[in-house]
């Protein structure tokens, strides 16, 4: 046998014959597409997209046709209609982020994050008051769901891989039931229960509350998910020093799923941050703190937003924008956290 | 090489591999020149899995691949009709040549490739969307090849492939319902209505009864009159009783190489590599 | 030693019992406790919406779904009369679902396709993560973006619908106002449920047995002849348990279809024209003025809106797990 090294290629990889042609193609159609929408009454930045997309393929094809045939060119079709697609909703996705923070920006300042509403009304100009109030009232209706879904949701998700009850079947279900609860019945449900039945007014803990509703599920499949993921020899293990049941769970299986369990937490809470409908009914608004989650009305960023939009002056849709862009980096924040949270679990 | 006098497989099997060179008329046939590698090498990666691999596969003969496990053949006979390259991170190197031009050539048309060299897998998959007769049609369907008369080249397939007279009466029911010999029969027809030069089979009876597996054996004996095959099997028998020629492969740790061919009676019985003969004599493997 | 040994039965399985601590029957029945509150939660919501909805559910019967009227008013005689028939806004529900799912349902598709076989390693990471970071928006972020940023162009769109397919009933409008239609709702909320459709058929499209692909390109085929042959008939069960999953996200869709839509109750089909609604942005829309009569009636459509969801996404769970958690 020689031992001459041989030199690995990969002759399936696109040439730079190939680049090069891809490239001059996307370019001609780029140069077509604006000359006719400049010569056609088309207007609007879709219609670019449209054009650039109808003589990109017509280009292609035409090379195409030439070396595959038909099929070629339906194969060449398929692949610019995907990544057409995916360039649609990456634009949309694009377009919200931008006009979040082109717009929002314009708001703030800092009296907006330090200030309430106590002396000023949203009409008033940018300047003039702020949310620190709302950002409050978010934090305070999170951590109020949090101290009630997150015990429920990790002891159903306990029930589902610890106990492994006959009912186990029936809570999987009624849990996915739980999922798909609008957001507005938890509100009204609160509404209907509470605020009609007894003396309890609007206030953060029931919005709290209608929040839970909105949360349990959520944390219990993440939960329940990361729980299975705890080998099974670590429990074996503490069983069989003779350790009960429970012993084992609380010191053995929950720290074990610790980071997984903080990742259900996040998620959960990342769902219901900026929930808008069930709030309507269960918090009402208030112009400044309200540290006292029982009694009286309180704020919470997603009304504020509610509020200034339908407010309907240029101040008031401005306080809006401004308010949505800290609600979404509150949801950003929280998003990037479940992430690394969630890599740390998985990696175990 | 040895004369043995306890094994008798090597002896049995170069038996029924020379009874078989008898039958076989010797000469080129129209189908062309057949399929050559040159100096294939293939990579996962960094690993690099086979190495150096020429052979030449004369029109209208059966080559067999054997040797044990990992060593690289069903690797090589996927460089064959480049199915190589679906795997992520592959490379490869050296050439593939059917009918004189290189299949790896930058700027052909890979679909076309496969048209003329089609495959047979170990496990049977055909289209559980799709009814028998779609199954076998499927082929023309995805290259958008016209056919005058659909029925015709059904029935031919499906009779080549041993299986028409089970199925005649079923051709709309669905693929899922048949046996796993059927299915392969199903998939070897699939593969022969795109009128391929070569098929490749890499170890295409190895999940099926035996009864299923003769039938096959004896659709490769037929289709051997009009293209050239090249099958993958573990099965040394089988490779006796099936092949002209046979080629045995080996990796001692390092990347799967070939280590001889030859006709297969030759090969069985008077082995050239001392490897070769551990290997048919049932030494390892 | 008799010869024919007596043939031994098989011993009874012995039953294994134990009795649990004490420690653990408290702990075991805490954790059940608390996982039968799903239930609790669940039985609550149907009950509280039945009994406080129940006084309008008793005076309008049936029609209380199928009557197209939604007023109060006191006559002359200072009594109080009500009508309430969700009938409009229940279509309304549909309506705006459907635009959604016709717009989503294509691109997300799409978008997975690309995902799964075209899109190259590093690309595809961000673009799933900003689908995931899509899915994490607030609502009321589409209802602002929706209505300030969207519409324009949608109205644009929406006239240019109404100039060449005018003569199709549905894209006819009784007057030339295209702002806050349907349509414009449609399409907020097709955004809001790519996600959902998106990740699910990711999930099954990877799932495509790969002997089956195999065989596909064996016999020459391109890959969209591959993806139309294998990829797409295995997956379809998926895609369309994703769709429903999204379908009953979007029937409980509230402050964003609020926001681009004008509520008017009246049916309407014409998408193009400024009048729609669903159930959830009406309730929204009548809570704050409503009295006691009426309050009930909204808590009533609550319950409706809650039985709709509840049936969809049963469904589409079903469908789900089936197809794509099972792996067929």
């Amino acid at each position: 046998m020689s031992s001459v090294t041989v030199k690995p290629i990969k002759p399936w990889a696109a040439t730079p014959r190939d680049r090069a042609l891809t490239t001059a193609s996307v370019l001609l159609a780029v140069l077509a597409t604006f000359a006719i929408v400049a010569v056609t009454p088309m207007k609007g930045k879709l219609a670019y997209l449209f054009v650039f997309f109808v003589t990109w393929l017509a280009i292609d094809s035409f090379f195409v046709l030439r070396k595959s045939g038909v099929k070629g060119v339906r194969n060449g079709f398929a692949e610019k209609l995907t990544l057409l697609g995916a360039m649609i909703v990456m634009l949309a996705v694009g377009s919200i982020l931008w006009s979040v923070i082109s717009r929002g920006v314009a708001g703030l300042n800092f009296a907006y994050v330090t200030e309430t509403m106590r002396n000023a009304s949203m009409f008033d100009p940018i300047g003039k008051g702020g949310i620190a109030h709302a950002i409050f009232g978010t934090l305070l209706l999170i951590a109020i769901a949090i101290v009630i879904s997150v015990p429920m949701g990790i002891l159903t998700a306990l029930y589902l891989t610890e106990i492994k009850g006959k009912a186990s079947g029936l809570i999987e279900f009624l849990i996915q039931a739980m999922s798909g609860v609008p957001s507005v019945v938890a509100g009204l449900f609160i509404y209907a229960a509470i605020i009609l039945n007894t003396p309890l007014r609007p206030s953060a803990f029931l919005g709290g509350l209608a929040l839970t509703i909105l949360m349990v599920p959520t944390v219990t499949r993440t939960a329940q998910e990361v729980l299975n993921l705890v080998p099974r020899d670590l429990r074996e293990a503490g069983l069989a020093m003779g350790a009960t049941q429970w012993k084992t769970v609380a010191l053995v299986v929950v720290p074990a799923a610790r980071s997984g369990l903080i990742t259900a937490v996040i998620l959960g809470v990342a769902r219901i941050a900026g929930e808008t409908a069930p709030l309507l009914f269960t918090v009402g608004t208030f112009d400044a703190f309200n540290i006292n989650p029982f009694v009286g009305q309180n704020s919470a960023l997603p009304v504020i937003v509610w509020s200034g939009l339908n407010g309907g002056s240029a101040e008031s849709i401005q306080r809006a924008w401004s308010a949505i862009l800290l609600l979404l980096i509150v949801v950003l924040i929280i998003f990037v956290a479940a992430r690394l949270f969630g890599k740390k679990s998985m990696k175990k | 090489m040895s004369d043995q006098t306890q094994s008798t497989t090597p002896s049995s099997l170069s038996a029924v591999a020379a009874a078989r060179a008898d039958k076989k008329v010797a000469g080129t046939s129209p189908l062309g020149t057949g399929l050559e590698a040159r100096g294939v090498h293939a990579w996962f990666d960094k690993h690099h899995a086979l190495s150096d691999v020429s052979l030449d596969f004369s029109a209208g003969t059966v080559t067999a691949l054997i040797g044990p496990s990992g060593c690289g053949k069903s690797t090589f006979i996927r460089t064959l009709n480049r199915m190589h390259e679906f795997i992520p991170h592959t490379s490869m190197a050296g050439q593939v040549l059917l009918d004189g031009k290189d299949i790896y050539e930058p700027g052909i048309d890979v679909t076309k490739i496969r048209l003329q060299i089609g495959m047979v897998f170990q496990k049977p998959n055909p289209f559980p969307s799709m009814t028998i007769g779609e199954n076998v049609l499927s082929g023309l369907k995805l290259a958008q090849i016209k056919t005058s008369n659909p029925d015709e080249l059904m029935e031919e397939c499906l009779t080549r492939a041993g299986l028409w007279t089970e199925v005649k009466d079923r051709l709309g029911a669905h693929a899922g319902g048949l046996s796993g010999g059927q299915q392969q029969r199903l998939c070897i027809a699939r593969a022969l209505a795109v009128k391929p030069k070569v098929l490749l089979m890499d170890e295409p009876c190895s999940a099926l009864d035996p009864g299923s597996t003769l039938r096959i054996e004896e659709t490769i004996s037929q289709l051997s009159k009009s293209m050239t095959v090249v099958i993958v099997t573990h099965n040394m028998q089988q490779a006796a009783r099936v092949s002209d020629y046979t080629a045995f492969f080996l990796s001692d740790g390092g990347p799967g190489q070939m280590i001889e061919v030859g006709p297969t009676n030759e090969i069985f019985s008077r082995p050239r590599d001392q490897r070769t003969e551990n290997y048919v004599t049932g030494r390892f493997g | 030693m008799s010869i024919d040994a007596p043939v031994k039965a098989t011993p009874q399985a012995r039953k294994i019992t134990t009795k649990p601590r004490v420690s653990d029957q408290i702990f075991r029945a805490i954790v059940t406790a608390f996982s039968f509150s799903a239930l609790v939660i669940l039985a609550l919501i149907a009950l509280f919406l039945f009994i406080k909805g129940f006084s309008a559910l008793k005076a309008q019967g049936f029609n209380f779904i199928t009557s197209f009227e939604w007023n109060v008013f006191t006559d002359e005689t200072g009594k109080e009369v009500a009508h309430f028939g969700l009938q409009a806004m229940l279509i309304g529900t549909v309506v705006i679902s459907f635009i959604a799912l016709f717009i989503a349902v294509p691109l997300a598709v799409l978008t997975a396709l690309f995902l799964t076989f075209y899109a190259p390693e590093r690309v595809k990471k961000v673009l799933v993560t900003v689908i995931d970071l899509m899915a994490a928006f607030p609502s009321i972020l589409y209802g602002l973006w929706g209505y300030f940023v969207l519409m324009p162009m949608a109205e644009y769109w929406a006239k240019l619908l109404h100039k060449w397919l005018g003569w199709i009933y549905i894209f006819d409008v009784p007057e030339p106002i295209f702002q806050r239609s349907p349509f414009i709702a449609g399409i907020v909320l097709s955004i809001m449920i790519i996600p959902i459709i998106t990740s699910v058929s990711r999930e099954v499209f990877s799932q495509t047995p790969l002997e089956r692909v195999q065989a596909a390109y064996a016999l020459g085929a391109t890959k969209w002849g591959m993806i139309r042959a294998v990829v797409l008939p295995f997956g379809a069960n998926g895609v369309v348990g994703g769709s429903m999953l999204a379908l009953g996200r979007a029937f409980g869709e509230t402050v964003a279809v609020f926001s681009v839509l004008n509520i008017v109750y009246r049916t309407n089909f014409q998408i193009l024209y400024t009048q729609g609604g669903n159930v959830a942005s009406m309730i929204i829309q009548r809570f704050g003025e409503a009295g006691a009569t009426e309050m009930s009636a909204l808590i009533a459509a609550g319950l409706v809106l809650f039985f709709l969801t509840l049936i969809v996404n049963f469904f589409a769970n079903f469908i789900v797990t089936k197809t794509v958690k099972s792996g067929r």
